[in-house]
């Protein structure tokens, strides 16, 4: 038995439900305690665009879901999640230097996290909107949307743990998001990926990228049909000129404290007031 | 057809005194500028007054005299306490609400029927709505605890002076921010008069400070070290620059930009009422609106009838001095804004849109444009995709719900959209595809202290009224 050569795995990207490699070639090295573990991609200028491009395409299809619908396949994503726990555990022990206790802990965690953001789907229209008393014959109510195409820097340390807390309130409320994964510990982001693929989430409601943080961020920052950014997973120094970069289309760009927060849901909410004529 | 005759029914302006010069209301005095620059009437021509210029150091001494204001007396204040100052501002523009509504439209240009019936009430219902709020923040959905900024520079536009004055003020008061604010340079002089509101209301000093001057000013609050939040309204550009200046400081940033509303006229409307929500979408205040409904997109079966139509309707509009209180479209506010009303407009003609305005004899004094439509416009045009803010409406047309919905969401901006239609279930559906924050069904133009306001996409960051619109004001309320 144990003069059997393992069957390895080729860790793509992850770009409108498909999995292929970076279009530039380009691949990095990961290793664990001097060992090589995988060469995932790294994602170029055109890989970023391709990426936004399906975030784009799927975005209206996701918003006009039901809350309830999508809130099923979150909760379908978390039941694939529990499926595959052992392979998220040996990563993060192989990537990330942790214990197999504090990996386990970490991905319980990072699957009751997702459980908790599903569940949120549907109730966010009663808890962010509003029905407003305005002085006059007028039925008028603010309800929350999303904002659309959400690009997301994954934090860098607890790689899955760090994914779910930033993707799950994006997508629940209907953006459709490109995430770059943490760049040191990227595996568990693209066998993250493939728990999508298997759980009837629409081709391109999420795209996962990995590659380099510094080459990935100014395009991501200054494209145009990127509507919003999560940059938690961005070093401070860097941020400013992200923000100053997302200004050329006004994206709404915010980093964040809290790993797992009802912010980061309302966050990425645009509120729509509606007035409606009353009369006979 | 000409116009229905009316006799001349000018409001008094011995309502109003106005000094011939005015300096900041910094600490809760008046305090002498240095530098002057004129604040004329736009429907004249005639200088009004001189307006202080503020420098650099007195930029200074206004940021102080909030922080100090913030730390010392409006953080240490009961909620229930800061509330009352607030209503008590409300009721002052509530009695002196003439008075404002003919300063209002000296300065500014637009119809006395707007200033009264619109600008002022609406104004002091503002701060009437946000004095309730004050006490009661921990259950407005910011945590049980939500914490003001401190110090908050506002910066506002000179299309709705007093009423884009409360939109700030009131809502930072409420939260327990104090405040440092720039009016326009055309439009100074109703926040000067609001300043001594404050001073009858007691306001303890240095809660609200106004320094008056041009962009200079602005900029200089926007890079001021000492602040800690930036409102600003106005264009989509200035809000870019000042996205950009922001970006390094850390400031907390709220904007409300332009827009390039598209007001869609279904076959099933009722042509007559739609006929009049294009009016006043398009030619409320001059057109000098930021949600205003500049592109008409008109479903093609019934194009020739409702532009029939509103050719008669605008035949009827009465435009001219402000003061008359039968006038319908006022003034231009400055020379620089029919300036580019002009440019945009030339561009219109040369790229091929018909140009249709009714005969009406303008003012030979002031600045003045005729109410003005443009059909036969396509999405490449200038005048399709600009914002002209001005009395100027570019026509389009549609034959499918789904093509009104992309050419309306095709553009930039996201602030605000209209909706005629008779069918509940299509005004819904339209709404529901619709990218703007604001979206009237079967009205145009309405506002109330209640209702959330701002815009999606590049018509800016956060919503001012409501609810919704407290988060701007307090600390991580727009994400966390």
């Amino acid at each position: 038995m144990s003069n059997r050569i393992d069957v390895r795995k080729t860790y793509k990207l992850f770009i409108n439900g498909q999995f292929p490699r970076s279009e530039s070639g380009r691949v990095y090295e990961i290793t664990s305690a001097g060992n090589f573990l995988a060469n995932p991609a790294q994602a170029s200028r055109k890989d970023l665009r391709d990426a936004v491009t399906a975030a784009r395409a799927a975005q209206s299809g996701w918003a006009k879901a039901t809350a309830y619908n999508r809130g099923q396949i979150l909760y379908r994503i978390a039941e694939m999640l529990e499926g595959r726990a052992s392979q998220f555990v040996d990563e993060i022990c192989a990537v990330e230097k942790l214990t197999p206790t504090k990996a386990k802990a970490e991905v319980e965690q990072a699957i009751d996290s997702w459980v908790w953001h599903a569940g949120w789907a549907d109730k966010i229209a009663s808890v962010f909107g509003a029905t407003n008393p305005v002085s006059g014959p007028y039925f008028n109510f603010t309800i929350p949307e999303p904002v659309g195409v959400v690009g997301i820097f994954a934090p860098e340390k607890q790689s899955l743990l760090g994914l779910v807390n930033s993707l799950a309130p994006v997508m629940l409320s209907g953006n459709t998001a490109v995430l770059v994964a943490s760049q040191s510990a990227p595996l568990t982001a693209i066998t993250f990926s493939e728990v999508l693929a298997t759980s009837d989430l629409p081709a391109g409601v999420c795209n996962i990228l990995t590659g380099l943080k510094d080459e990935l961020s100014p395009w991501m920052a200054s494209h145009m049909d990127v509507d919003a950014m999560d940059i938690s997973g961005i070093a401070k120094k860097n941020q400013a000129q992200l923000r100053e970069a997302g200004a050329d289309n006004l994206k709404r760009i915010f980093a964040f404290s809290d790993k797992q927060s009802v912010a980061r849901i309302s966050a990425f909410l645009e509120a729509k007031t509606v007035w409606h004529t009353i009369g006979v | 057809m000409s116009a229905f005759e009316y006799a001349p029914a000018p409001e008094s302006r011995a309502v109003v005194s106005i000094e011939p010069e005015y300096g900041l209301f910094i600490n809760g005095k008046f305090v002498k500028g240095k530098k002057h620059f004129p604040s004329i009437n736009p429907a004249t021509g005639e200088k009004l007054s001189n307006i202080t210029q503020a420098s650099n150091a007195d930029v200074d001494k206004a940021v102080l005299a909030a922080r100090s204001a913030y730390q010392k007396t409006w953080s240490k204040m009961a909620p229930a306490q800061r509330a009352k100052y607030l209503y008590r501002i409300a009721r002052i523009l509530q009695e002196r609400a003439r008075e404002f509504a003919v300063l209002e439209t000296l300065d500014n240009g637009k119809p006395i029927r707007e200033s009264r019936d619109v600008d002022v009430p609406l104004a002091a219902a503002h701060f009437f709505y946000h004095a309730g709020w004050a006490d009661k923040l921990q259950h407005a959905g910011f945590g049980s605890a939500p914490k003001p900024h401190g110090v908050v520079g506002q910066i506002i536009p000179w299309n709705f002076p007093l009423l884009m004055l409360a939109w700030k003020i009131a809502p930072a008061l409420a939260t327990g921010n104090t405040v440092v604010l720039k009016p326009a340079e055309s439009t100074s002089l109703t926040a000067l008069l609001f300043a001594q509101v404050c001073q009858q209301a007691e306001l303890p000093a240095g809660v609200v400070n106004i320094v008056t001057g041009d962009g200079a000013v602005g900029a200089a609050l926007v890079n001021h070290p000492g602040i800690d939040k930036i409102a600003f309204t106005g264009s989509t550009d200035v809000g870019k620059i000042i996205a950009r200046s922001v970006a390094h400081s850390g400031k907390s940033l709220t904007l409300e930009l332009g827009g390039k509303g598209a007001n869609i006229v279904f076959e099933d409307a009722a042509i007559d009422e739609a006929v009049e929500g294009i009016v006043n979408g398009i030619f409320f205040n001059q057109g000098h609106v930021c949600c205003a409904g500049s592109r008409l997109l008109i479903q093609e079966g019934i194009h020739d009838e409702v532009v029939g139509k509103l050719k008669v309707r605008m035949a009827k509009i009465r435009v001219g001095d402000p003061m008359d209180k039968n006038t319908d479209l006022g003034a231009i506010n400055s020379a620089e804004q029919l300036m580019k009303i002009n440019e945009l407009v030339d561009y219109g003609k040369k790229e091929g849109g018909e140009i249709w305005s009714p005969q009406c004899t303008l003012p030979s004094k002031g600045f003045w444009f005729a109410p003005t439509i443009f059909s036969g416009v396509t999405q490449a045009h200038r005048i399709a995709r600009e914002e002209i803010f001005g009395p100027v409406l570019s026509i389009l047309t549609f034959r499918t719900p789904q093509e009104a919905i992309e050419k309306a969401n095709n553009t930039p901006f996201g602030l605000s959209a209209g909706i005629w239609s008779e069918k509940g279930s299509r005004t819904l559906w339209a709404s529901n595809q619709l990218k703007a924050g604001v979206i009237w069904a079967n009205t145009f133009n309405k506002f109330d202290p209640a209702s959330p306001f701002g815009g999606y996409k590049e018509s800016g960051w956060g919503r001012e009224g409501g609810r919704h619109g407290l988060g701007s004001y307090i600390k991580g309320g727009d994400h966390e």
